[in-house]
């Protein structure tokens, strides 16, 4: 190791009590390490510390934070790899739990689990993370133009802009005072170029204290940001996947989870729903996964265009990156910090969606640090807590009204992967109890390369009826279409046992349709390949439309068998495959296009219906 | 490697296992390298697990076979493992903490790195895409390898995992140029008999000059098992990143590290997760796998292809299970293939490559190659429940289209999978292999290739000759009708 010379720790009194920002911190008690087991830590000497206040471990400081506190022990668990760590080191305290900065900057950005950005580290110590690194999270240097929205003496309630910063091409970043502050304007800055550090305002609040408002603030990662009042999700998030969107959505402020055992699909969903859905911004968090997926994301997402804003996609989104080699503490700290960070883009009235890949790693992470706390375990070892802690994350979810009154939300996607793929095991069993949406994933259809391997009957969303009238509003047929397929779906379900058993020769004509137009629901409309330009991304009006196609299909085909034609003619349409493959042929908003296949389907289908007519 | 300072203690507190307990000791670090010196004189390497004022918790990682409490002497060195890394190791053999083992010397080094490594910075790392040809069509064609990916083999014990590994190693090379690999065999607790194939293998092909052995026998101590990945994989980044090397790790049996790791686990009284193995697994491995990518700006790359036997060819169990969660996809030894006598027995279904979407496709391999992949995939998934079916109904009953489904699955793993130990097909004939094999499906069977491709490679005349031979043996028979549709419609309400 490079800095070996420096793991002597120097003499207790060398050690001055400065804090990261360089201020003298006077009332700092510095506590002395008695054990080390891996990630965690104890120190004696810290009487008066806090419960997740954060502290500075031995001579390469590494970051910490306090767990349990016992007469004068506390146990630290740190964020960094503990080799070389020694009993007699150093704890130095800040007394301050452990905060995210939140400002401008933060769009585009990619971060480890506690908020250190990846690119900066790059700079300092190359390829490798090496540990003690201390990088702050936003851009000291850089300019921001900076407008004010409100001149002195006006009055600016909680949670209200005092100016607004185009962030990125797509997003307008509204300079929020700290939650709680409001007052009368008594200084505003003017219009201009201001960096993250620069105060834009001070405010006088009914007391007579003075709020000063900077352009980036802190907020502790395990509180929840306040708002004023929960809201009722009803307007769908669309994700242009049309397994969701038609059979199973997400509402803008809703929880989902997906299951799923390896080699499923969860990341490709993830990274499918982080594209094209239609929130503002969209926290990815990558936790204790692959380097090479945040890689492609990285990679992927400046490329992509958004279909609405006609920006880069990577201007709406942050990434949180703490992969499955990094330090695992750091692992559990990372869904806290992504969600807060989506809680402050809430706060400014946008729709923020959270992608948690996995939430099962983040368990692991608890169950980790639990047996090295020796603390006594529930079921397969995972801490009794598991449970509380996963209703504390996905309650951290919903539509909002924000403080200043105006509307966000925040939704929680999270992947769980399950060991062995068996969902009864506890995070998905508990999971299961926090989240109203639930997409399990099938390794029978992921083994056929069915992509997404939506499992059409086990999942389900609660939010179906909720924004049943979002539906009516636009498209009134849809919701019938919906239960109609759905139908033709589970009745294949059925008759497939006997398929299994018989042949499918034995079947009736009419049950023999039912399998057909099955398949072609499967090929054509629940299967969807992210690599091709066109199936990519399907809007809503063209989901109506394939979907509306292929049920007029099994309407009309029905009413032809009833009238005494055999199935191998519907078998043998042109329209089976032009059905199936229309979803990568027919491109969104091509009218034409549309218009072309419902006559070639409707044409073929009168021909037959000519031949049958009595 | 071992150097002459650092404070020395006579007598151990305990000894249990694997591990000893050394006590009033100061200024010891976590992690850090102890030796110990026992009664002979002989020493012995360990690292500190749990240090606190009072005890040192240290595993020993060539056992404790034959230490006392008394007369034993520790000496904490200060540091980390380390080792001194060159690529004068080319070409020798090591053990687990990279010692000689061909009675040669320590090659010359300059440097020394640390064996735990650091974590590759996700945003430093460049996305693999590079294709490579391994000459194997299931690989090749199916789940194809790209430069830079974490790879696995699950097999199960008596399958020829090793020949394919051999035969991986022989034949991987890129495409565009012709750079060789640099190979790091990396064996732990695998048979001396295993160790022997593999570097005859490597004399016999010539490349023995271009592969570092690390070996850690059946018969070493288990700890030593737990350094052996770590120690090939800093040689490993070393080469990689350091001199810009195209390197290959081959790591078997990951499942007797695993062993060795809930060994320890069980030995310090750790709350254990499923099936004993300690709860960390999951990370463990993945400090290891991790450790396969390129970085920015750097030529060299690390691919890895770990084996690991299935416990009772359990997919599920926790060591495959957790395998599978961190590495990019994974080659499935299918052991009824392999008793039909289909070399190399790569299972069609659970076998799965996820960074094949970046590495093949037009201007990689070619452009028909993704959707063809998709479609054998789906058609010879079709077969296996057609299979189920004609088990249950016998083979006779089944409809003329089933019928021609399980001739296409026979030419898939005839053709296709089966090919000889020492072939070598290019990505061309894969591909082409490919197309005589679906092109039996007539092609209203295959809505995931596009018409564009149909036209250009479909065998027109092997879909005829599939079908007129269907046909020919259908009107032979008599045609029989199985069941009268009333009763399948009662059979279904029966079934209600």
């Amino acid at each position: 190791m490079a800095n070996s010379g420096a793991r002597f720790c120097p003499r207790l009194e060398e050690r001055s009590t400065v804090a990261e920002n360089g201020q003298i911190n006077p009332g700092a008690k510095n506590g002395i390490i008695a054990r080390i087991s891996g990630p965690i830590v104890d120190a004696t000497g810290m009487r008066s510390a806090g419960m997740y206040e954060v502290v500075e471990v031995g001579s390469l400081r590494l970051v910490g934070e306090v767990i349990r506190v016992s007469g004068d022990v506390a146990t630290i668990q740190v964020y960094e790899d503990t080799t070389g760590v020694k009993p007699g080191d150093v704890v130095l305290r800040t007394e301050s739990p452990l905060v995210v900065r939140l400002g401008p900057g933060l769009l585009g950005s990619i971060y480890d689990g506690i908020q250190r950005p990846l690119d900066q580290i790059q700079k300092h110590s190359g390829a490798f993370i090496r540990r003690g690194e201390k990088v702050s999270p936003l851009d000291a240097e850089k300019k921001w133009l900076f407008k004010p929205l409100v001149k002195e003496g006006d009055a600016v309630g909680k949670g209200k802009p005092v100016g607004v910063v185009q962030e990125t091409g797509s997003v307008e970043h509204r300079i929020l005072p700290k939650p709680g502050e409001c007052g009368t304007v008594v200084e505003i800055v003017p219009e201009g170029e201001y960096t993250v550090e620069s105060r834009v305002a001070r405010l006088k609040g009914e007391s007579g204290a003075i709020y000063d408002v900077f352009m980036a603030h802190q907020w502790p990662v395990r509180n929840p940001r306040p708002i004023l009042e929960r809201r009722y999700a009803d307007a769908p998030l669309i994700t242009g996947q049309r397994v969701i969107d038609a059979f199973f959505p997400l509402a803008r402020g809703g929880t989902a989870a997906i299951p799923g055992g390896f080699g499923t699909g969860k990341t490709m969903m993830q990274h499918a729903l982080a594209k094209w859905s239609d929130a503002d911004i969209i926290v990815y968090i990558g936790c204790g996964e692959r380097g090479n997926e945040m890689t492609d994301v990285l990679t992927d997402f400046p490329k992509l265009i958004d279909p609405r804003s006609g920006r880069s996609l990577m201007e709406r989104t942050v990434l949180v990156a703490n992969t499955s080699n990094m330090p695992v503490a750091a692992r559990e700290v990372s869904i806290y910090t992504g969600i807060t960070m989506a809680e402050y883009y809430r706060d400014m009235g946008y729709d923020v969606a959270i992608m948690a890949d996995s939430t099962s790693r983040w368990a692991e992470a608890l169950r980790e640090l639990a047996g090295r706390l020796e603390e006594m375990p529930a079921e397969e070892g995972f801490p009794a807590y598991l449970a509380t802690r996963l209703a504390q994350f996905y309650e951290r979810a919903g539509a909002v009204t924000t403080l200043g009154g105006g509307e966000g939300s925040v939704s929680i996607v999270g992947a769980v992967s399950p060991p062995g793929g068996d969902f009864s095991e506890p995070v998905t069993q508990h999971t299961r109890r926090f989240v109203r949406c639930f997409w399990a994933l099938d390794t029978t259809l992921a083994n056929a390369r069915h992509y997404p391997s939506i499992n059409w009957l086990t999942s389900y969303s609660e939010y179906a009826e909720d924004i049943r009238s979002w539906w009516e509003q636009r498209e009134p047929s849809f919701p019938a279409l919906r239960e109609e397929a759905m139908e033709v779906l589970q009745l294949e379900a059925r008759l497939q046992q006997i398929v299994k058993l018989v042949g499918p020769d034995v079947l009736p004509d009419t049950q023999r349709f039912v399998l057909i137009v099955a398949e072609i629901i499967k090929n054509g409309f629940l299967q969807q390949s992210s690599f091709d330009k066109v199936d990519t991304y399907t809007d809503p009006e063209r989901q109506v439309f394939l979907l509306g196609l292929m049920m007029e299909f099994y309407r009309r085909g029905k009413a032809v068998i009833a009238a005494g034609s055999p199935v191998v003619r519907l078998h043998e349409m042109k329209a089976v495959r032009k059905l199936s493959v229309a979803k990568s042929t027919v491109p969104n908003g091509d009218k034409q296009a549309m218009a072309d296949l419902r006559r070639e389907v409707g044409e073929e289908l009168e021909a037959l219906e000519a031949e049958y007519q009595k | 490697m071992i150097q002459e300072h650092g404070l020395e203690y006579v007598g151990l507190g305990k000894i249990d296992g694997p591990l000893v307990f050394v006590r009033r000791i100061t200024d010891v670090g976590y992690n850090e390298v102890v030796e110990i010196i026992d009664r002979e004189g002989h020493p012995r390497i360990g690292t500190v697990l749990d240090v606190s004022d009072e005890v040192a918790v240290v595993q020993i990682l060539e056992g404790t076979d034959g230490l006392s409490n008394a007369n034993t002497r520790v000496r904490f060195l200060g540091r980390p493992m380390r080792l001194p890394v060159s690529s004068e190791m080319l070409g020798r053999v090591f053990d687990g903490l990279g010692r000689p083992l061909d009675n040669c010397p320590m090659p010359f080094s300059g440097e020394e790195r640390d064996i735990q490594g650091d974590p590759i910075n996700p945003w430093s790392r460049q996305y693999p895409r590079d294709f490579i040809q391994t000459g194997l069509s299931a690989i090749d064609g199916m789940n194809t390898l790209v430069r830079g990916q974490k790879l696995p083999i699950f097999s199960g014990n008596g399958i020829p995992h090793n020949r394919v590994a051999a035969q991986i190693v022989r034949q991987a090379k890129l495409l565009q140029e012709d750079v060789q690999f640099t190979i790091i065999f990396c064996g732990m607790g695998v048979k001396n008999d295993v160790a022997q194939f593999f570097v005859r293998n490597f004399e016999e092909t010539g490349v023995i000059g271009k592969v570092a052995l690390f070996l850690s026998l059946a018969n070493a101590p288990s700890v030593e098992r737990l350094l052996t990945p770590r120690t090939a994989l800093t040689l490993a980044e070393h080469l990689a990143f350091d001199l810009g090397m195209h390197v290959l790790v081959i790591m078997t049996d990951m499942t007797n590290y695993c062993e060795s790791l809930r060994e320890i686990g069980t030995a310090r009284g750790e709350i254990p997760a499923r099936k004993g193995y300690p709860g960390y697994l999951y990370s463990d491995l993945a400090s290891i796998y991790e450790r396969a990518g390129r970085v920015k700006g750097g030529e060299g790359s690390i691919t890895q292809v770990p084996v690991l036997t299935m416990p009772n060819d359990d997919i599920s169990h926790p060591v495959p299970d957790l395998t599978g969660y961190i590495t990019e996809g994974q080659i499935v030894m299918d052991r009824e293939l392999f008793q039909r006598s289909v070399y190399p027995p790569i299972a069609g279904l659970p076998s799965l490559s996820r960074l094949m979407k970046d590495g093949i496709g037009k201007g990689r391999t070619r452009d028909d190659h993704p959707t063809l992949a998709s479609q054998l995939f789906a058609a010879y998934s079709k077969v296996k429940q057609i299979r189920g079916l004609a088990a249950v109904i016998g083979e006779e009953e089944l409809a003329p289209l089933d019928k021609i489904y399980l001739h296409f699955g026979d030419e898939f793993e005839q053709k296709f999978l089966k090919q000889q130990e020492f072939e070598d097909r290019t990505i061309t004939q894969t591909l082409e292999l490919g197309w005589d094999v679906i092109s039996i499906l007539p092609k209203s069977e295959l809505p995931r290739l596009s018409d564009e491709f149909l036209n250009q490679y479909y065998r027109q005349d092997v879909a005829e000759r599939a079908a007129n031979k269907q046909a020919g043996k259908s009107d032979s028979e008599a045609k029989k009708v199985a069941v009268p549709a009333q009763d399948a419609a009662k059979l279904e309400s029966d079934q209600e």
